[in-house]
């Protein structure tokens, strides 16, 4: 901890110099919490005075204050303002974050997503009364599935954590149909952390499958690895590496041959949409993040959106709701009997997340068959700009082009002091928000940068160059101010040690006032 | 195509950096028998006009629940959303910004979770709460898989007050998790007592307050109950809005409290998104699933949020962690928070004040009208009606003279015969007297 004190003491010395009376720093602005700007008895909602009625609570009643704090409409524009000002976000610059793909959000998406008949519907109106929504789902799962080239899909998982769950419970349940009860999962080293703790989640032993030196599934290990106990590979494709599974069919016939289903993690379908279809490659399930390959917002966390599209023979377990067509139109299979009475039943409330279908079917329509090719095709070209334009000087995780995104090791900073991390925390102070780091686990110190369709060449260009002097610079001894970084951003770097051995999860009142409220 | 910068010159003058004579090369790693060589068959491109017709024209032919008197309820309230909210949550910032695993450029993200945590903290009466979760049902399995984690046992019992759809996302869980969800039977004149249904295997018991059927009840002694057994009780709230008036989970004992959120701050959305709410006691704060936002300091000293307890989950334990969730609900939180933000204690319990009022209203005058009663004894903005026949047709009827009345219990419940002529039946602040006299004269002639 030696360079993380001298690098304290550089930043108060710094701090100095950079110090104002306030605080703030220009159009930085310290933001007290909401908390701590309140005024009992305020509000920014006027509402009427409630009649006078007899109770019917039975007397279960809210007893004392709940604590929330009273501020006025400007005040609450204002707080939520200057927080948002302290964001990186697409909207303000390349966010090369790999495997997270950060590419625009349309603002058609929004407006359409806003209509009220989509916003201001309600979920159990009259099935007739909802046609239009179940033919927006409808249209969506044809899209899916066209692209995919599968036959069923589940709209309902609310991410694709929650697709993965999906999808391994439906294995699951085919197995059982089968009488079989097998209990490992096959996940390579490189995959997403929710592989394994989905399928840990499902009950199943997690076996994990080595690489190659190429960055790819090693086939002879998997297949050493294959046997009548095994229920699924889960496998992303393009991989977390951002390479192509080369062998891809000869690891689906693999999977299958011992009777095991082929789960892939469709995490990384912008690389190949319009392309490749997923059934092609033998992929027997696949969920699919709308918010990465069809551009919903991420929203600083969620929501998400993890359709799983199905193979034939997992197409009777997926969960409920259905729509399906029926005699007087859309109808909703919300029970699981009949035709679904193999369902795997409810994942979650409700019927999906139809806010994020309309702004997905939105973004497809308006790219269409030959813009969603395009889209891949820009996301794999930019990767491979970058990746050209770097190699020199960073170094590439392995040899050869690339699909989406591009890993680089830490090699090119070995002995100078200068760790992966802070390489990222330097992007920041030059305006960009860091690539994905330490991930996938293969590589060692990895840097994960995916730039999307969405970047001009110029913004590219901008970025190399960035990406260039800092590796030079690193290269060049100067790690003292690369341990100082950031240091124009919002805060410095942050004490996670201290947050997590001391966990302060919320605000508490000062003490004084506690006890003067005892 | 307006959202792709490269020109063809760009594209060509890319590719010799590269080193490839076309962009094939660079897919030349996918086997020949899978390569597109066309397009699929799908439409073409579209222009902004074009896709807003085409999609415009679906959204016209549902019926807008805000056009029309609306009494639909069940887990999904329709509330006045201040205008500001949306405005906000539509700052580029926060809509379009990636979940805050860098915190020097994510402290808005970051303190903004931290205010809702708090804020959820307070209204749930408990005394931690993580930064959302799916939806109400899914956090409500995640819950019980947490109840099961922390006493080391695998039998949840699900009460008969709580919404079907938890119930069967926790039973669809259940079954591939590995434990046993039992369900009460529905009980809609919430008369069940399921302390006496607690054994030593039990891992919690999840009731929901106010219950679906609309019914407030205290689970103060069904807590004493379930601590005595070793077992943790779970108090699902999925009308956010009541907790303004009811007594919180928190001071009935609860151990977890898992909700939904969409009464504050979001919109109906045929469903989805929505905010599931997720809190608990701070000894079992390393067993809680989800994203934690916690307080710390910078190397300058000034306080500032990062991710914390981060070894809880996925990303750093995999097959160990404690739910596989990663990216949950983070711009439903916001609007949650901005709106609880804008009420403030006053706005909020006033909220709550006239949410009851017009249902106590409202079921005074449905109950008036011939052949209907009230089931429900308490209830907060939300009851249960027994009608003379068949719920669901009743409905169907009602929604032709542009009314949507409530959910047909048939709806939730369609295996129950029984439950048949029941009708939920919700009133928000947004209702209004002539949507209530509408309400009851189109029911007394659809009834007669």
């Amino acid at each position: 901890m030696t360079d993380w004190s001298q690098a304290v003491s550089q930043f108060r010395s710094d701090a100095k110099t950079t110090a104002t009376v306030s605080g703030n720093r220009g159009l930085q602005i310290e933001e007290p919490l909401l908390f701590e700007q309140n005024a009992p008895g305020r509000t920014g909602v006027d509402l009427p005075e409630p009649p006078a009625v007899r109770s019917r609570l039975g007397g279960i009643t809210r007893e004392g204050p709940i604590g929330l704090p009273g501020l006025a409409e400007p005040q609450v524009v204002r707080h939520y303002t200057r927080l948002s000002q302290k964001n990186y976000a697409i909207d303000t610059g390349l966010y090369p974050l790999g495997s997270c793909t950060m590419k625009h959000n349309p603002r058609l998406n929004e407006r359409l997503a806003r209509l009220a008949g989509f916003a201001d519907v309600h979920p159990l109106q009259p099935i007739s009364t909802v046609q239009g929504a179940l033919e927006l789902m409808d249209t969506l799962a044809h899209w899916l599935k066209t692209l995919t080239g599968m036959p069923a899909v589940a709209l309902s998982p609310g991410a694709g954590a929650h697709g993965e769950l999906c999808g391994i419970m439906c294995i699951r349940a085919a197995l059982e149909a089968r009488g079989e009860k097998r209990t490992r999962v096959l996940v390579p080293e490189s995959a997403h952390g929710t592989n394994p703790a989905t399928a840990a989640a499902c009950g199943f032993a997690v076996d994990s499958i080595p690489a190659t030196e190429a960055g790819r599934v090693d086939l002879a290990a998997l297949r050493a690895k294959l046997g009548p106990d095994v229920a699924a590979l889960m496998l992303t494709n393009p991989n977390t590496c951002g390479l192509f599974e080369r062998e891809i069919r000869e690891i689906a016939d693999a999977v299958h041959g011992v009777g095991a289903f082929f789960y892939c993690d469709g995490a990384n379908f912008n690389a190949i949409v319009g392309r490749v279809r997923p059934a092609d490659l033998g992929i027997d399930a696949m969920h699919i993040n709308l918010h990465k390959t069809f551009s919903t917002p991420h929203g600083g966390g969620g929501p998400g959106s993890g359709p799983v599209v199905l193979a034939e023979s997992l197409a009777a377990f997926a969960p409920i709701p259905w729509v399906v067509h029926g005699a007087k139109g859309l109808e909703l299979v919300e029970r699981a009997q009949g035709s679904a009475r193999g369902s795997i039943g409810r994942l979650k409330g409700n019927h999906g997340q139809m806010g994020m279908f309309v702004r997905a079917l939105a973004f497809m329509m308006s790219h269409g068959s030959d813009g969603l090719r395009q889209v891949a095709e820009d996301a794999v070209l930019n990767a491979n700009y970058l990746l050209a334009r770097l190699k020199d000087e960073l170094t590439p995780a392995f040899p050869g082009t690339c699909m989406h995104e591009v890993l680089f090791d830490d090699h090119f900073l070995k002995d100078t002091g200068v760790s992966t991390l802070d390489f990222a925390k330097a992007m920041i102070d030059e305006g960009y928000h860091p690539m994905t780091m330490y991930f996938p686990l293969v590589v060692h110190g990895a840097l994960l940068m995916e730039p999307t369709e969405s970047e001009s060449r110029g913004s590219l260009d901008a970025f190399i160059a960035v990406v260039r002097a800092l590796a030079k610079r690193a290269k060049s001894g100067d790690a003292e101010s690369f341990h100082a970084a950031p240091r124009f951003a919002p805060r410095r770097r942050l004490d996670e040690t201290l947050a997590a051995r001391k966990p302060v999860l919320r605000w508490q009142p000062p003490r004084s006032d506690r006890q003067a409220a005892d | 195509m307006r959202y792709l910068p490269l020109t063809t010159a760009d594209r060509q003058a890319m590719l010799a950096a590269i080193g490839v004579s076309s962009i094939d090369a660079l897919f030349a790693d996918v086997p020949e028998a899978a390569r597109l060589d066309g397009f699929v068959d799908l439409p073409r491109a579209q222009g902004e006009l074009e896709v807003e017709r085409a999609l415009g024209a679906m959204a016209a032919k549902n019926l807008v629940a805000g056009a029309v008197p609306s009494f639909i309820g069940a887990g999904v309230y329709r509330h006045h959303v201040p205008a500001s909210v949306d405005h906000l949550i539509q700052r580029g910032e926060f809509l379009t910004s990636y979940t805050p695993y860098q915190p020097e450029v994510a402290q808005g993200t970051l303190q903004m979770l931290f205010e809702f945590q708090t804020q959820i903290a307070l209204l749930t009466g408990m005394e931690v709460a993580n930064a959302s979760m799916y939806d109400g049902a899914s956090a409500c399995a995640e819950a019980v898989m947490m109840a099961n984690r922390v006493t080391q046992r695998k039998k949840a019992i699900l009460s008969g007050g709580l919404h079907p759809h938890y119930r069967e996302a926790t039973r669809t869980h259940a079954r591939f998790v590995g434990f046993q969800a039992k369900l009460a039977e529905p009980d809609p004149e919430a008369r069940e007592d399921l302390a006496s249904e607690i054994d030593g295997a039990t891992s919690c018991v999840v009731v929901q307050s106010p219950g679906v059927f609309g019914q407030v009840r205290d689970y103060s002694a069904l807590a004493e109950a379930c601590h005595k057994a070793g077992a943790l009780l779970i108090v699902v709230v999925n009308e956010a809005v009541s907790l303004g008036a009811v007594r919180s989970p928190g001071a009935m004992g609860a151990d977890i409290v898992a909700g939904e959120g969409q009464s504050l701050g979001n919109a109906l959305n045929f469903g989805g998104p929505h905010l599931g709410l997720f809190a608990t006691r701070e000894r079992y704060v390393r067993q809680m699933p989800g994203r934690l936002v916690g307080e710390t300091l910078d190397a300058e000293g000034r306080r500032g949020w990062v991710l914390t307890l981060s070894t809880r989950e996925q990303h750093i334990r995999r097959e160990k962690a404690t739910s596989n969730i990663c990216t949950n609900s983070g711009l439903c939180a916001l609007a949650a928070s901005i709106h609880l933000a804008l009420l403030g204690e006053a706005g909020f319990t006033r909220l709550a004040a006239l949410n009851h009022a017009k249902a106590v209203a409202l079921a005074d005058r449905l109950a008036a009208v011939p052949g209907v009663s009230l089931v429900n004894d308490t209830f907060f903005n939300e009851f249960t009606l027994r009608l003379p026949k068949p719920a669901a047709g009743v409905v169907e009827r009602l929604a032709r003279k542009k009314i949507l009345a409530g959910v047909p219990a048939s709806r939730l419940y369609p295996g129950k015969p029984a439950l048949k002529n029941l009708l939920l039946v919700a009133a928000t602040e947004t209702t209004t007297e002539t949507d209530m006299a509408a309400f009851a004269t189109a029911l007394a002639q659809v009834l007669a």
